[in-house]
């Protein structure tokens, strides 16, 4: 698609994770170039939602190296890389404070890091993300699942990051609202040159949203494949293979298998 | 066909600050021995649909319909004691997340054993074989090991399969499901709805399946109902689903991503069209 | 009116104080429409204007004695009659309300945040942290209220300052569990992740994010308690600890009045029915509250 292979987003080089004392991630070696949008896809405990969490700093017991547009990330959360790196949660219902409004929930980012001008960057936002001025006082139990989500997408935003990690954004949705949220992201990822690393089970939504795909089994990488593989089944790994049929494969290519 | 569900103008409301909100608007539909599907989104009142066949919509919620009746029974008419011994026995309800639906503190044996005997006088050896030999029919190899597990015990495909080895040994004639599978991982998600239909065909029993999922539903069912706001905006044949002509079932259909997506945006349901949330 | 209404009602607020003012207006018209709520507030604003207004509302001197008028039955001169020497009972209890109030306000102010701050620290940390602060908070649990009062003010010295400080060491260890208990709740929650992605400090956190969710929670504790509070303090007034003669705070009224129950049934009772009435008001008011202000038992009355 285009992308500049030279320069990395995301580089995992032989991480492991683990939660007390069980490695839940193994061996991982990804690398994310600028601009790319890369999927990890796998089925609950597969780990995927962890590399997330190690890359983004929420699962410090990890070993291996991560860095993220060239800079080595440590085991902490730290302010710096909150400039370069956001992170899109599952759950709308959980994502955001409950007694917080809109308006407070996205200046909070700019407060934090001092930034000025904060009205105008939040009312920016908001239009942004496609949410009306109205919304802005309105506090999340006032709010629908997809207009939550996309309160959480743009307070990732607010910091102008370059990278997003996605932890299945869409699945808490109803398919009409995830459509206008994948929409939404793909729009944002062409208009500010974003590197999207994105979590999911669901391998259409990889197929609309993504350049390249990690298939993940017990913690470990089985195969890096182009989303392309998805139109015929081109996966070349048993477990991919039986993955994608449990998928559903692609009923539009049943004539020719 | 003789219809073993008869449904007429079923109408659920609940009270909000702005008075009465009807989430079910007048649904009718009739039943044969045969597997329907619902599906809508949420808020689309098709949950509340599964729940008032069995009268389980709580206070302050309200339901009513011009007809109900369930093999000749008038469910209307049945006392709460009565409606009692309907459930589980004749109509079984398989719920979302069999984590919430088993009890923590009692073995799986234990408490499919005690969903056969509120229902069935059995001496104890009989009701042990008949535990066993249903835990078998839902593929759990090892039964006798399962039984003496507690549910936290248990994978989550597993907590569905004994969820539906609980709903299914006192041989209901209709199961509804409410999206039996959306908790579940899309392999797993396959076995049990495989699990599910297999045995609706070997025991001639009818199924109610509630899904989001339009192309799930469109697998496993027979007839489709699709629920929008409340109303019935659409019913067909699954086969011809994709033919549908209403246009939110067509919005619906097409908001899916597909395997070969080549779409560079999804097309999106105009909700000022329908009211809108 | 009509507009003050829809201003504060209105779905799309234009100002963060517009839509803050509207929650609380929406929970005030939940509190209102529960009848015992609105007894318990009723009796706290009268507790409130009486202590306010007592040099007015106050027929005599709480203190000015006439030994003439000892021990005189309710009548229309004293409505709650005298003591045993000749002060006017209702007088006293009017000017009483405001040793309660008080009280009930000091110990809330010492108490209440410094459960909530220690409770959220440790709920939030987990660790070593949580252990140490627990187990101190378990200390002082394990002793009754009452002893561990009267304990501290053996040390400090009888006194109505001295009281009020040994209640509120003794009451803050139970708003830190509670604190604890509900931050554990959420402080694995994606929202708490999220702020600390933006690059919070972990202070920040705990007072922007994690004290506001508790507080809730903290107000119905607090009004709860408030009768166990006056009651400590009327516990300590009675065994001649809490405020000193001649002050007239309800406990101590009782102890004196003790000498003479089965005569004089009033001088006990009088200021015993004002402990009651105003224990039943916060009980009334705090019960409101939960069902207000906690989510998780909303809209069920």
């Amino acid at each position: 698609m285009g992308w500049n292979m030279s320069v990395t987003a995301i580089s995992l080089q032989n991480l492991d994770v683990s939660y007390g004392t069980t490695k839940v991630v193994q061996g991982v070696n990804i690398e994310v170039a600028e601009g790319e949008s890369f999927a990890l896809v796998g089925e609950s405990g597969s780990g995927k939602s962890t590399i997330l969490r190690a890359i983004a700093g929420l699962a410090p017991d990890w070993t291996g190296a991560i860095s993220v547009l060239g800079a080595a990330r440590g085991h902490q959360v730290d302010r710096d890389f909150a400039t370069r790196c956001q992170m899109v949660f599952q759950d709308p219902y959980g994502s955001l404070h409950p007694r917080k409004t809109v308006d407070a929930v996205l200046s909070e980012p700019l407060l934090v890091h001092g930034f000025g001008n904060r009205s105008a960057r939040v009312a920016e936002m908001l239009a942004a993300v496609g949410l009306d001025q109205r919304f802005r006082f309105r506090f999340p139990h006032q709010l629908s699942g997809g207009q939550r989500q996309r309160v959480a997408i743009a307070r990732a935003l607010m910091l102008e990051p370059k990278v997003m990690l996605l932890d299945e954004p869409t699945s808490a949705l109803d398919v009409s609202v995830q459509a206008e949220i994948l929409n939404l992201l793909k729009k944002l990822r062409r208009q500010q040159g974003l590197t999207y690393l994105m979590v999911t089970h669901n391998l259409p939504v990889v197929s609309f949203m993504c350049d390249r795909m990690a298939i993940m089994q017990k913690g470990r990488v089985v195969e890096i494949a182009p989303a392309t593989a998805l139109h015929d089944g081109s996966f070349t790994d048993p477990y991919s293979q039986s993955l994608y049929a449990a998928s559903g494969g692609n009923p539009d290519r049943k004539d020719q298998p | 066909m003789t219809a073993l569900l008869e449904i007429e103008n079923l109408r659920v409301s609940f009270p909000t600050a702005s008075g009465r909100v009807e989430v079910v608007k007048g649904l009718s539909l009739s039943l044969g021995r045969e597997r329907l599907g619902i599906v809508g989104e949420s808020g689309s009142g098709k949950s509340m649909t599964g729940r008032a066949i069995l009268r389980l919509i709580r206070r302050p919620g309200r339901q009513q319909a011009d007809r109900m009746v369930f093999d000749g029974i008038d469910l209307q008419a049945r006392t709460e004691r009565g409606m009692r011994q309907l459930r589980g026995a004749r109509i079984s309800m398989i719920m979302q997340d069999p984590k919430f639906s088993l009890n923590p503190v009692m073995t799986v044996g234990d408490q499919i054993a005690e969903a056969l005997v509120t229902h069935e006088r059995l001496p104890r050896r009989d009701v042990r074989a008949r535990v066993i030999e249903m835990l078998h029919s839902v593929r759990i190899h090892d039964p006798e090991r399962v039984m003496d597990l507690y549910p936290h015990e248990v994978s989550g495909g597993m907590g569905q399969r004994i969820m539906i080895a609980m709903m299914l040994i006192p041989r209901p004639d209709l199961l509804i499901a409410d999206e039996p599978t959306s908790a579940l991982d899309v392999s797993v998600q396959a076995q049990v709805l495989d699990l599910i239909d297999e045995l609706v065909r070997e025991k001639g029993m009818a199924l109610i399946l509630i899904s989001h999922d339009l192309d799930l539903v469109a697998r496993y069912c027979d007839r489709i109902l699709v629920m929008h706001a409340g109303e019935v905006v659409g019913a067909c044949a699954a086969r011809d689903l994709h033919k549908a002509s209403h246009p939110y079932t067509r919005g619906l259909l097409a908001a899916v991503p597909r395997m070969e997506e080549t779409r560079e945006e999804l097309p999106v349901l105009d909700r000022s069209a329908w009211g809108g949330t | 009116m009509g507009t003050a209404k829809s201003w504060l009602l209105d779905d799309s607020p234009a100002s963060r104080l517009q839509a803050s003012l509207g929650r609380s207006y929406r929970m005030a018209r939940m509190l209102m429409r529960n009848p015992l709520a609105v007894v318990g507030a009723l009796i706290l604003l009268t507790l409130l204007v009486t202590a306010a207004f007592a040099p007015w509302i106050a027929p005599y001197s709480p203190l000015g004695q006439d030994l003439g008028a000892r021990l005189l039955p309710p009548s229309a001169a004293h409505w709650m009659g005298t003591d045993e020497l000749g002060r006017d009972i209702f007088s006293r209890v009017v000017y009483g309300a405001r040793i309660t109030l008080m009280i009930v306000v000091l110990v809330a102010v010492i108490a209440a945040p410094l459960g909530l701050l220690i409770g959220a620290i440790a709920g939030y940390f987990g660790g070593w942290v949580d252990r140490l602060l627990m187990g101190l908070t378990d200390v002082f649990l394990s002793m009754p209220k009452l002893i561990l009062a009267l304990a501290f003010v053996a040390a400090l010295g009888p006194g109505i300052e001295n009281a009020i400080i040994a209640i509120a060491i003794t009451s803050w260890p139970a708003y830190a569990r509670i604190a604890r208990a509900e931050t554990l709740t959420f402080r694995n929650a994606e929202f708490i992740a999220a702020t600390r992605l933006l690059g919070a400090s972990h202070g920040r956190i705990i007072v922007r994010h994690v004290l506001p969710l508790c507080t809730s929670s903290m107000i119905v504790r607090v009004t709860l308690d408030m009768a166990g509070i006056i009651l400590t303090a009327a516990g300590l007034g009675f065994l001649g600890l809490g405020a000193q003669p001649p002050l007239p705070e309800w406990g101590a009224m009782i102890s004196r009045g003790r000498t003479f129950i089965l005569d004089q049934w009033w001088v006990a009772t009088m200021p015993g029915f004002a402990i009651i009435i105003v224990s039943l008001g916060f009980c009334f008011l705090g019960d409101g509250l939960r069902d207000v202000l906690d989510p998780k038992q909303g809209g069920k009355s």
